[in-house]
């Protein structure tokens, strides 16, 4: 696809209640085969799908978790996290798991997907998006 | 305008299967085109052949099979939540082993992809969910 | 570079509303529909989130607000009221569509 336009998921929707968590990720994955400008947004109840630790056993579903981390792998190095939407759920940084990407500009060196932006940033990179996909 | 719709929810459930078809018709008369409506999560539930609602009621399935005869208009129910939720072609019976399919006429099971190509494709991508 | 947001849900129910509207900027244009439109029903909490939203438009599906009897005398002034029609050009008129599900 010779067009690249910029992609914005925007995630608002807490995990395993709803599949909205699991099939918009599943989307995520597929679509990085497009080769476009993609960034995830994580806010209101969506910041509860990055809290790290899920244990699924007991609930008896699967644990999909590790397709978080694996973004960086599907060529998603941008990934926006609402420092309100956080604060407001009595979570910090040092709750979320960590996604990191190689970045082939500098040496492959691992660094952070993740950006804790304020709401009034959040509102700045959605009015910036070209395509909005909401679950 | 070249647009796109996303059907996230099933229908009579949700009313965003409503929503979508009323926004699609007038989009229609308006003179626009409707480059690909996208089914997903319960959204694919749209697409059963098996849906009997009471006669005096609108017949979902039906009015999108029309819209899509009347305007040859692509709808695409994802494969991947289609597998989830028991709504398999007659591809899809076989390679999976089962002993019915359900599409509707004018519903063609597809991968995410497509949904991604509306994105690109089009000048607008509408979004209808719960 | 304006943005249509849509609010499907009630906002006595969801926080949706509320939430869309600590993200909408200047130019922007809020179109509620389905449950959504019960934010417009004036004396309600909502209305009041809807009266301090500056700089943005308002406006609210005919459909989905006859189909709950709310009339215009029962809604909030400065509302445009839209039909199916209105909704595609609003559309056509801003420059992305952001669903607030």
């Amino acid at each position: 696809m010779s067009v690249v336009k910029k992609f914005l998921y925007v995630n608002r929707k807490a995990p395993h209640g709803t599949i909205y968590a699991l099939e918009s990720l599943e989307v995520v994955l597929i679509g990085a085969a497009y080769e476009q400008d993609v960034a995830l947004a994580f806010l209101d109840d969506g910041v509860f799908q990055l809290v790290k630790g899920w244990d699924t056993s007991e609930l008896g579903a699967k644990n999909f978790q590790p397709a978080y981390t694996a973004l960086g792998d599907y060529d998603v190095k941008t990934v926006y996290v609402e420092r309100e939407s956080l604060e407001e759920r009595g979570l910090s940084e040092d709750d979320l798991i960590e996604m990191t990407y190689e970045d082939e500009d500098d040496d492959f060196k691992e660094k952070s997907s993740v950006h804790i932006v304020s709401r009034e940033e959040m509102a700045k990179i959605m009015a910036e998006a070209d395509v909005i996909l909401s679950f | 305008m070249k647009l796109g719709i996303v059907v996230l929810e099933g229908p009579y459930q949700h009313e965003a299967a409503d929503t979508a078809y009323n926004f699609a018709k007038a989009a229609l008369e308006k003179g626009h085109e409707i480059f690909r409506i996208f089914f997903y999560h319960d959204g694919v539930n749209n697409a059963t052949r098996l849906m009997v609602p009471p006669q005096d009621d609108r017949h979902i399935q039906q009015r999108w099979s029309e819209l899509a005869e009347k305007h040859n208009l692509d709808l695409v129910v994802c494969i991947a939540a289609a597998q989830r939720r028991g709504l398999l072609d007659e591809n899809e019976m076989k390679r999976q082993g089962k002993d019915a399919h359900n599409i509707a006429p004018g519903f063609r099971i597809s991968g995410l992809g497509q949904l991604i190509e509306a994105g690109v494709q089009c000048d607008r991508l509408v979004v209808f969910g719960d | 570079m304006a943005t249509l947001h849509t609010v499907n849900k009630s906002p006595y129910e969801r926080n949706t509303l509320e939430s869309c509207l600590k993200h909408v900027r200047s130019g922007d244009t809020v179109l509620l529909i389905e449950d959504g439109v019960y934010a417009a029903i004036k004396g309600g909490r909502a209305a009041e989130l809807l009266a301090a939203a500056e700089g943005v438009k308002i406006a609210a599906l005919s459909a989905d607000l006859k189909a709950r009897g709310i009339g215009k005398d029962k809604m909030v002034d400065g509302i445009a009221v839209v039909d199916y029609g209105g909704f595609v050009d609003l559309v056509e008129a801003n420059d992305r569509v952001q669903a607030w599900l």
